[in-house]
C-alpha cells in the first residue's frame, strides 16, 4: 500500500499511508477512534474506494477484485450483528455454502472455542461469543488474509481474553492478519508488527516492544520505605538497582514492592498519538 | 456451487429464519388468518353487492388473500431487508465470494413461496369453514395472479428499503403506507361501501389493481374472463417502477452506525 489517500467532504480522513503487511504474520494498526483505521481497513477490504495512492492486497487492486479473489480474503467488519435465529452451527454452513472449498465446520467450531454452542442460537450468544462466531465465519472460506476490525472494542476481561486466544490460534495456522485496535495491550499481545496511525498518517511502527524508541526511555526504580513511596528514574537501571538492594541489606531496610518498570507502552502510544492528533485538525470526522 | 444451488442454498436458511422469527410468523401468517376469521364473524351473514350479490365470506376469501400476498412480499421483504442492512449482515455477505443478486433471489424467492402457501391456507379456511368454493377451473389465473402480484410487490419492498432509514423506522413506514390503502382499495370494507371517490382513489395504487386482478380470478364474473389483463398490467407496471428504484437506490451498508 502506497501513499493511501482518501477524503470526506473535504476532510482527509486517510492522509497517505504506506504500509506494506508480510504473509504469514499478525499485523496491527492500532489508533484512537477516528484516526483513520476503519476507512484504511474497508478500502483494503474493497468496501470503499481510495481517491489516491495504490494497493496490491494478495496481487490485486480491491477495488477491482472479484470472487475469486474473495474466496482468499475473510472480513470481521467493526460492528455486525448475525443472524439471531440461526444456530451457531447453522450459520457457518450458511456462509460455508458461499466458498468454494470451505473448512469443515466442526475443526471451525473447535478454533474460535464454541463446540459447546454449536446448537444456540446466534440470538442468545454473548457478545463476545458472537464475534469469535463472527470471526469462525470469517475463517470459514480458509482465507489466506483475515481483516479483523476492532475485534474486542467494548468486551470484559474474560471475553477479551477469549477472542485473543482465537486469533493467537490464526497465527499458528499460517493466516495472514490485518487487525486494527485501540488497545496497545491488544496489538503487544497479539501482533508481530505495529503501526500507530493518528489523524491520517502512520506517527510509528515497528515491533511492539521497539515502538516509539521505547528502549531509550528512562527506567522507573518504585519502592516503599518506611510507608513513603520513593520513585527514581535511571538510564542505567542495573547499577542503580544493585546501589540500592546492596545498602538495603548493609542497613537492614525492607523495601516493600520494588519494582523497576520500563516506560509504559499505553504511555508511549498516548504521547505517539498526541503528536500526531496536534499536526492535523478534523481528524475526528472520518467515520 | 453454481448459481442455482447457491440460491437454493440462500432460500433453506431464509425458510429458517422466516419460520424462527415471531413477528415474520404472526404478521404474515397469523394476522391474515385472524383478520378472516374476524371479518367472516362480524359480517357473515351479509352479501355484498359485486356481481350480483355474493356472501360476504366469498368476497373476504380472495381479499384476504392479497392482503397475505402483499404482507409476505412487500411488508416482510422491506422489514427483513432493512434488519439485516442495519446490522451490518447484507455489508457483510458482500465481503464473501457470494454474488449479490443470489441474496436478492433467494429472499424474492422465499417470500413468492410463502405468498402460496398463504394462498393454499386461506382457500382451505374459506372453503372448509364458510363453504367458498375454490375455483379449480380458474387456477392459471388465480396462480397467474399472484405470482405477478407477488413479484411487483417484492420489486417495490426492496425499493421502499430506499426510503426506510432505520430498523426502527421500518414498522410505522411500511404501516403507514399499506393500511390506509388496504381500507380504501376495498380489502377490508366491501366495494360497495365504499364512495366511488374513495375507489378512484385507490385506483392510482397498485393495491387496489392486485385486488381486482386476484379477485377477477376468484370470483369472475358471469360470463367474463377470470384473466384481468388490464389490472395485470398496471400491477406490473409499478412493479417495473420498483425494480428500477431498487436497482437504483438499494444500499447494502448500513444507514446508520
Amino acid at each position: 500500500m502506497r501513499s493511501l489517500r482518501k477524503r470526506y467532504g473535504g476532510v482527509d480522513a486517510v492522509r497517505g499511508i504506506d504500509l506494506e503487511v508480510r504473509r504469514g504474520e499478525v499485523f496491527a494498526f492500532l489508533g484512537p477512534n477516528g484516526a483513520g483505521k476503519t476507512t484504511t481497513v474497508e478500502i483494503l477490504e474493497g468496501y470503499r474506494e481510495r481517491d489516491g495512492g495504490e494497493i496490491t492486497v494478495l496481487g490485486e487492486d480491491p477495488q477491482r477484485a472479484g470472487g475469486d479473489w474473495r474466496e482468499r480474503i475473510g472480513v470481521v467488519l467493526q460492528s455486525c450483528r448475525l443472524d439471531p435465529y440461526l444456530s451457531v452451527r447453522e450459520s457457518l454452513e450458511l456462509y460455508a455454502g458461499y466458498y468454494r472449498s470451505p473448512r469443515p465446520i466442526d475443526e471451525t467450531l473447535e478454533l474460535v472455542g464454541l463446540r459447546e454452542k454449536a446448537d444456540a442460537r446466534a440470538g442468545t450468544l454473548s457478545g463476545g461469543q458472537q464475534r469469535r462466531l463472527d470471526v469462525g465465519i470469517a475463517l470459514i472460506g480458509d482465507p489466506e488474509l483475515l481483516f479483523l476490525d476492532e475485534p474486542t472494542t467494548g468486551f470484559d476481561p474474560s471475553a477479551r481474553r477469549h477472542t485473543w486466544e482465537t486469533i493467537a490460534g490464526l497465527r499458528d495456522l499460517g493466516k495472514t492478519v490485518f487487525l486494527t485496535t485501540h488497545y496497545m495491550d491488544e496489538a503487544q499481545r497479539l501482533a508481530d508488527r505495529v503501526a500507530v496511525i493518528a489523524a491520517g498518517r502512520v506517527v510509528a511502527r515497528g515491533t511492539p516492544d521497539g515502538l516509539g524508541d521505547r528502549e531509550s526511555l528512562p527506567t522507573t526504580i518504585s519502592y516503599r520505605l518506611n510507608g513513603e513511596t520513593v520513585s527514581v528514574q535511571t538510564d542505567r537501571p542495573v547499577e542503580a538497582l544493585h546501589e540500592l538492594t546492596e545498602r538495603a541489606l548493609k542497613e537492614g531496610l525492607e523495601l516493600e514492592g520494588l519494582e523497576a518498570t520500563r516506560p509504559d507502552l499505553e504511555e508511549v502510544y498516548l504521547s505517539l498519538t498526541a503528536e500526531g492528533a496536534g499536526t492535523g485538525a478534523g481528524a475526528e470526522s472520518s467515520p | 456451487m453454481s448459481g442455482l444451488a447457491l440460491v437454493a442454498h440462500q432460500f433453506r436458511y431464509d425458510q429458517k429464519t422466516f419460520w424462527r422469527n415471531p413477528a415474520s410468523v404472526f404478521f404474515t401468517v397469523a394476522f391474515p388468518v385472524i383478520l378472516l376469521l374476524i371479518f367472516a364473524t362480524v359480517f357473515g351473514d351479509e352479501t355484498v353487492d359485486v356481481g350480483g350479490g355474493i356472501e360476504t365470506t366469498t368476497y373476504y376469501v380472495p381479499a384476504i388473500v392479497t392482503l397475505s400476498v402483499i404482507s409476505a412480499t412487500m411488508q416482510s421483504l422491506a422489514m427483513s431487508l432493512v434488519i439485516a442492512r442495519e446490522d451490518g449482515r447484507l455489508k457483510r455477505g458482500r465481503g464473501t465470494p457470494m454474488p449479490p443478486w443470489v441474496f436478492i433471489v433467494g429472499r424474492v424467492g422465499n417470500s413468492i413461496v410463502v405468498a402460496l402457501l398463504m394462498l393454499v391456507l386461506i382457500a382451505t379456511l374459506g372453503r372448509v369453514a364458510y363453504g367458498v368454493d375454490v375455483p379449480w377451473e380458474h387456477l392459471p389465473a388465480i396462480v397467474l395472479a399472484l405470482v405477478v402480484g407477488a413479484a411487483a410487490f417484492c420489486c417495490l419492498g426492496i425499493a421502499l428499503t430506499a426510503a426506510i432509514p432505520s430498523q426502527d423506522a421500518a414498522a410505522p413506514i411500511v404501516n403507514a403506507l399499506l393500511l390506509p390503502l388496504y381500507f380504501l382499495s376495498g380489502i377490508f370494507i366491501p366495494d360497495d361501501q365504499l364512495p366511488s371517490g374513495v375507489i378512484h382513489f385507490a385506483d392510482a395504487f397498485p393495491i387496489r389493481h392486485f385486488f381486482e386482478a386476484f379477485f377477477g380470478a376468484y370470483v369472475p364474473a358471469d360470463g367474463g374472463s377470470a384473466f384481468e389483463w388490464g389490472n395485470l398490467a398496471v400491477v406490473a407496471a409499478w412493479g417495473a417502477v420498483g425494480l428500477l428504484i431498487a436497482v437504483r437506490r438499494f444500499r447494502w451498508t448500513p444507514r446508520s452506525g
